[in-house]
């Protein structure tokens, strides 16, 4: 269990104090000069500065105070701990946030077995015993889910979703100190939008990478990154193209192999196979100097259902005109199902409160800050 | 001695001047094997709290701005030290730094921008990205890939010298002591502040409370074997970098956040109440190498910085809150201090401050007159409560006492003659140059440039000796 969050944030504040005495690190992210507008450091602040740490691990390596030294100051364990717990704080509704405590591989993997299991008996009683495991000329995924239950189950699933993540999202938001109204700020939000969208902090402060997973500089983690980001945005894009076919042009699936959906689908995929399996295998290197193992069932179960997510799909894809294409289909939307519950309380997040953050940035960075002078 | 070990050249030490010896050495393609006497993780010597490098350039560059050139380094050395230095060694190390920039960053090293509230250095010094143990642990990656030997907690205690030949150096790795001959051996194992009685031996029994702000590793066993074994030494054993640090800090190692950045906005006190110095004399930074001297002078070799509401906000942040009180005399009383006597003082000096407009950010007009001493600048009187005190001590950065070294970094010997094989880099040789104060960043310039000096000698020696044999 971690430890009480008063001790917590007591940690944080004492370790922030003396990284702002000290500063050697401001050039390498941006949670340092946001540090240096500060002399205090309460949960909120920790909170703020923990969500804009990206665990790149430089600070720790460069740091002179670092354990077995008596000041013992690890950032990035420190922050990765405030990180969760303020997840774990702003997460609603509050049984979610409970979740946060459990989510473990096993929980995400027996959900999303379940899911799949009730969709599977239910498309038997649905159609008929025998039908399930019948091969359908064309692929008809619909003859086994009818497409107006897989619309409503997606849709009320995605309306909770959305909400809490908003929900959350507020919550931080206004818990940082900043009005509602500044979230809307032009000049937040397209900092925001850029800063993110470009993965500017996992840029590795120019060329080398960071020191992920050990001591020396590597590009990897940015790369499995980028391909899990844009494999999740490409796997969106497929949906929504799927969607506007369907609704727009009556255009109904099964799509073409060469068809956009398809296409972006299986790009999507492809990097939300590799993406989240190479992030799997650096974690599982990582310095536990810089780690916080109470995050790693959490981060494991999440990046498991991208990949089982895609490989399903995949496996659908390519076994479609089959006999196995209804438990296929069955055992790909429960992972899809189970994916998008976990989403609001699992490390999905990150990118949630890492956007407000980075909000939170571009508007202060317009504000006066405080001036040592010359020192 | 249990066992031997040979290399083509021995560098004794780990930190900026050594690593940068032992890769300059094995690019030249010699087997270099490195004593680092700290652990792992405590390697790197004083470089490890280190964040930039002053270099001459002639032009802007990437990571410094307009120029800086020879004659003003010269000109800014010239007055730290009195005029007491090396002008050859001296110009030699100024002109040599000018291309450091680059070989450094060839080798992995990365920059950054001034830290905050150091925008004056922007010109004249060239911040690490990280700081020092980020250089630190890019050089001993590079030295690794080029197949520099490294061992730990391996610790050079004598040497021998024949004929001015370093026949063998004698290290002590766990509970082995073995021998190392080699080639060439590069001494660049720093200064001797973690020698508690040496520092005694140099300051008498003040020195017992210092604060050592620095590696705890740094006990000069070599530089004094180098001096028994009839090198020349240099410089004064009581000169070093000296800072006012908090007196809270850990007795080693506290590095940069122990510093008080609040003396030159408020006023500091001895054990008596009774202030000893011009707080306003110059800029922090240009004046904190001379205050660890001040207070080490002082009674009890402890003073306090004093300040009121006002600067709060305008130094930066100290890592040990100040002691807080509303007024004068319960804060003197919270500190230990003679209430009446620190009443006094800030009452004469509050009467002595003259109007003026303060701006913390330069040399402003705001003085006293008619004490003793002066306060010159950012006199404001101290009557805003809240109130703060810091407790100061001395706390050593780095000694100056070293071997002395012709311009190629061969050691000198007191008979007048030149050691054969055997170069000095960094700390140990920094005497040479710097007799005495400080010019911020000027050690990295020393050990950088005679680091790649003694590499290049002592590679080029090993390969005649290699040749001959």
């Amino acid at each position: 269990m971690s430890a009480p969050s008063g001790d917590l944030h007591q940690e944080g504040a004492r370790q922030m104090g003396i990284c702002n005495s000290c500063r050697y690190c401001e050039g390498y992210c941006a949670v340092f000069p946001a540090m240096e507008r500060r002399l205090a450091f309460e949960r909120a602040e920790l909170e703020y500065l923990a969500n804009r740490c990206h665990g790149c691990n430089e600070c720790y390596y460069a740091c002179q105070y670092a354990p077995p030294h008596e000041f013992a100051i690890s950032l990035p364990k420190m922050l990765g701990e405030v990180r969760a717990a303020s997840w774990r704080s702003h997460a609603w509704p509050a049984p979610l946030a409970r979740s946060f405590e459990r989510g473990g591989l096993v929980a995400a993997l027996a959900l999303a077995f379940g899911l799949a299991a009730i969709l599977a008996l239910a498309a038997a009683l649905g159609g008929g015993g025998a039908s399930l495991l019948a091969a359908r000329a064309g692929g008809d995924f619909y003859a086994v889910i009818p497409h107006g239950v897989m619309a409503g189950l997606f849709g009320a699933v995605g309306v909770f979703v959305l909400a809490a993540l908003v929900a959350g999202l507020l919550s931080f938001w206004r818990a940082s100190g900043e009005a509602l109204a500044g979230f809307a700020r032009a000049h937040a939000l397209a900092g925001a939008l850029k800063d993110a969208l470009s993965l500017k902090y996992l840029d590795g402060n120019g060329a080398v990478g960071c020191t992920y997973p050990g001591e020396r500089s590597s590009q990897a983690r940015r790369w499995f990154h980028h391909l899990s980001f844009y494999g999740f945005l490409l796997c969106f894009a497929a949906t929504v193209t799927g969607t506007v076919y369907h609704y727009g042009f009556g255009w109904v699936a099964p799509y073409g192999y060469a068809s956009l959906p398809v296409l972006l689908g299986t790009a999507g995929g492809l990097g939300l196979i590799a993406g989240p399996a190479g992030l799997a295998w650096l974690k599982l290197r990582r310095d536990p100097a810089t780690a916080n193992p109470e995050q790693t069932g959490m981060d494991t179960a999440f990046l498991a259902l991208l990949v089982l997510a895609s490989l399903s799909g995949l496996a659908l894809l390519a076994w479609r005109e089959t006999a196995a294409m209804a438990l296929l289909l069955c055992a790909h939307l429960g992972v899809v199902l189970a994916l998008f519950l976990v989403l609001p309380c699992g490390r999905f997040v990150h990118g949630v409160y890492r956007f407000a953050a980075l909000a939170k940035y571009a508007l202060e960075q317009r504000r006066p800050g405080l001036d040592p002078g010359r020192e | 001695m249990t066992a031997e070990r040979e290399a083509e050249v021995l560098v004794i030490g780990g930190g900026n001047a050594a690593l940068c010896a032992a890769i300059t050495a094995a690019e030249a393609g010699a087997r270099v094997l490195l004593l680092e006497c700290a652990p792992r993780h405590y390697r790197g010597g004083n470089s490890r709290h280190t964040r930039n490098i002053r270099c001459m350039h002639r032009a802007p560059t990437r990571v410094l701005t307009e120029a800086y050139p020879e004659d003003e380094y010269y000109e800014d050395l010239l007055k730290v030290t009195g005029g007491n230095t090396d002008e050859a060694l001296a110009r030699h190390v100024i002109r040599t730094s000018e291309p450091a920039i680059d070989w450094m960053s060839a080798r992995g090293v990365r920059f950054q921008p001034s830290l905050g509230g150091t925008l004056h250095l922007s010109r004249t010094n060239a911040f690490f990205l990280g700081g020092g143990k980020a250089l630190v642990n890019t050089y001993f990656h590079r030295a690794e890939r080029l197949g520099v030997e490294v061992l730990y907690e391996a610790e050079a205690i004598d040497l021998a010298l024949d004929a001015g030949r370093c026949s063998c150096v004698t290290v002590r790795q766990d509970a082995r002591t073995f021998a190392v001959r080699a080639r060439a051996v590069v001494v660049a194992s720093g200064g001797f502040e973690s020698n508690l009685a040496w520092l005694r031996e140099a300051w008498g029994p003040a020195a017992d409370n210092f604060l050592i702000r620095g590696t705890p590793y740094n006990m000069g066993r070599v530089l004094r074997a180098l001096i028994d074994r009839g090198a020349q030494a240099i410089g004064d054993p009581t000169q070093c970098h000296a800072a006012a640090i908090d007196a809270r800090a850990p007795k080693f190692d506290g590095g940069i956040v122990t510093r008080v950045d609040c003396v030159s906005l408020g006023i500091v006190v001895n054990r008596e109440g009774v202030r000893f110095y011009d707080e306003g004399e110059d800029f922090w930074p240009q004046r904190d190498a001379i205050w660890g001297r001040l207070v080490a002078q002082q009674p009890g070799q402890i003073a306090w910085a004093i300040i009121d509401r006002k600067p709060i906000g305008r130094f930066m942040p100290p890592v040990f809150p100040g002691v807080r009180a509303d007024s004068i005399a319960e804060l003197a009383a919270a500190l230990g201090l003679p209430v009446q006597a620190v009443v006094k003082t800030v009452q004469d000096y509050n009467r002595a401050v003259q109007p003026g407009h303060f701006d913390h950010a330069v040399l402003d007009g705001c003085r006293t007159r008619g004490l003793s001493p002066e306060k010159t600048h950012w006199a404001l009187p101290i009557d805003s409560p809240p109130y703060y005190g810091y407790p100061l001590r001395p706390g050593i950065t780095f000694t100056y006492l070293g071997v002395k070294v012709t311009p190629r970094a061969q050691v000198q010997l007191r008979d007048g003659g030149l050691a054969k094989n055997l170069y000095a880099a960094g700390e140990v040789m920094a005497g040479n140059i710097l007799s005495k104060g400080y010019l911020a960043g000027i050690g990295m310039t020393i050990g950088t440039v005679y680091g790649r000096i003694a590499g290049e000698e002592a590679a080029r020696h090993a390969a005649g000796a290699r040749q001959a044999a």
